[in-house]
């Protein structure tokens, strides 16, 4: 091992398997060798005997698909605004110095603690779950987009100009194209943050979704039923961030190139 | 010769430091100017008010008798950084110009394809500029800057990222194409071999506040051969080039001292 040498592409992959396999081990020595008392931890095979009862028989697959369309609905709703915005504002300064104060506070404002607010105003259903997600995500996404945009190359601006482009046509011709793979990536990131908040969201005044039969099975001490649900959750993102990677990959081929 | 450009009293200063000091040129139309001086003297500065990327704090700049206010299609530029873009393919980076004038496509393809051809980068339509080495890339802005057919091409230091041997062939590519077509340029470099080789008329620049010191014609007539840096006229004109830049950058450093 030497520092910053790659590994081979066949090696990278059975180390990332290793040590998924390292975890699963570590878990079943703790729960079949007795060390930890089923009611705090269940045991690998009771979760997975969980999950097929709760897939086949208590309906959780519709749970699955409830937490997935709030995901994607709030994460879309807050990428809809939030690129346009964003770009407005990391391309024109006036814009940026009227929203960048407000937007860098309304950041901090941790989306969890608006929920009993968000129940007050939008009720338990839909619309609370996804402005819970929405708020989020939104105003780190303006942020970042802004600053991605805002820090555009200035020499290839200025070749962009001296090539005849004028205001409208540098935004359109050389700001976004410029951007995008790094926009991209953000967007692929703040999904990752979307699912933590959904799950946030669903604890409460939820009677649908993922993080709502996590709250059901507390109830019940079905510690199997909790984990079986995070692994759930936990696998989902995985597949939709290598799929996110795989799309920004076929749409930006030449931000992969000299990495 | 008509003159192409006119620049009077352009003076450029920067909150107290003044850069550039009221400065005079007539560039001639056809000409290929050189401006030598040390570092920080001031010639990007003026190359870059003459393309309208940055404002004179008095005097003006006239192309064809107009003022310029900004930047424009009419002044191409290749600068001493790779500005290729790196989302767009050789290609399409050689059309960018033409498609913001809204040339059918296969027009713009026609015209790139003989610029690309000229610099030598036939095939390598599909690649993008990462795939490609400093020297290609450079030779890549050279086709993006022509193929806009500007009134005149302004080049900051293009070559001086390169090794010295690409350089020498990027010099002889660019000095050929020039004798072909006669672009007016003004080509800024601190390489007094470079000046001499390829300008038609050399400039010196004093050190810090700059100003046109020196100006010199080149009497070595084109078509030039890489074998005429080893004469006696390239060798006198570069001796006293060479004392005179010299002067400046001593001037330069005990400023800074």
């Amino acid at each position: 091992m030497r520092p910053l040498t790659p590994v081979s592409p066949g090696a990278r992959v059975a180390l990332g398997i290793s040590f998924f396999v390292v975890f699963v081990a570590v878990w079943s020595i703790a729960t079949f060798g007795g060390f930890v008392q089923k009611t705090f931890l269940a045991d690998p095979i009771a979760m997975l005997k969980s999950g097929w009862v709760l897939l086949t028989e208590m309906g959780f697959a519709k749970d699955i698909g409830m937490t997935v369309f709030r995901v994607l609905g709030g994460f879309v709703i807050a990428a809809v605004i939030a690129v346009p915005l964003g770009v407005a504002m990391g391309a024109y300064k006036p814009i940026e110095a009227f929203f960048e104060p407000f937007v860098s506070f309304a950041r901090y404002l941790p989306a969890s603690a608006f929920i009993p607010l968000l129940i007050l105003w939008a009720g338990i259903g839909e619309a609370q779950k996804l402005s819970v997600i929405f708020l989020g995500s939104f105003f780190s996404l303006v942020l970042m987009i802004s600053v991605t945009v805002g820090n555009t190359r200035r020499d290839l601006v200025e070749a962009a100009y001296t090539l005849g482009v004028k205001d409208a046509s540098l935004i359109r011709r050389v700001l976004i194209p410029g951007a995008a793979p790094e926009i991209a990536e953000q967007l692929r990131m703040v999904l990752g943050w979307a699912w933590t908040y959904v799950i946030v969201a669903e604890l409460i005044g939820a009677s649908s979704g993922i993080g709502h039969m996590i709250t059901d099975s507390q109830a019940l001490l079905a510690t199997d039923q909790i984990i079986f649900g995070i692994i759930v959750i936990g696998v989902i993102g995985l597949v939709s961030d290598l799929f996110f990677k795989w799309v920004n990959r076929v749409l930006f081929p030449w931000a992969q190139l000299g990495r | 010769m008509a003159n192409i450009l006119t620049v009077r009293g352009v003076e450029r200063r920067f909150d107290t430091t003044l850069a550039l000091q009221a400065t005079n040129l007539d560039v001639a139309e056809n000409d290929f100017v050189t401006i030598l001086g040390p570092s920080g003297c001031g010639k990007s500065t003026l190359l870059r008010i003459v393309a309208g990327l940055d404002h004179p704090t008095a005097g003006e700049v006239m192309l064809d008798g107009r003022r310029i206010e900004g930047p424009g299609a009419d002044r191409g530029m290749v600068f001493q950084s790779y500005t290729l873009f790196p989302w767009l393919t050789v290609l399409d980076n050689v059309c960018f110009g033409l498609a913001e004038r809204g040339l059918p496509r296969a027009q713009q393809l026609d015209i790139a394809h003989g610029f690309l051809a000229k610099v030598g980068l036939k095939g390598f339509d599909k690649h993008y500029p990462k795939q490609l080495s400093g020297g290609m890339q450079q030779r890549t802005a050279i086709a993006r800057a022509l193929a806009n057919d500007p009134r005149m091409l302004l080049m900051d230091e293009p070559f001086g990222a390169l090794d010295h041997q690409t350089r020498e062939l990027m010099q002889e590519l660019l000095l050929g194409i020039w004798e072909e077509q006669r672009k007016t340029v003004i080509f800024v470099t601190h390489d007094i071999d470079e000046a001499v080789f390829m300008g038609s008329r050399v400039l010196v620049m004093s050190a810090r506040p700059g100003r046109i010191k020196l100006d010199r014609e080149v009497a070595i007539p084109h078509p030039r051969h890489y074998s005429i840096k080893t004469t006696p006229v390239f060798s006198e004109l570069k001796a006293e080039l060479t004392e005179q830049v010299r002067v400046e950058v001593r001037a330069a450093q005990a400023a800074m001292a």
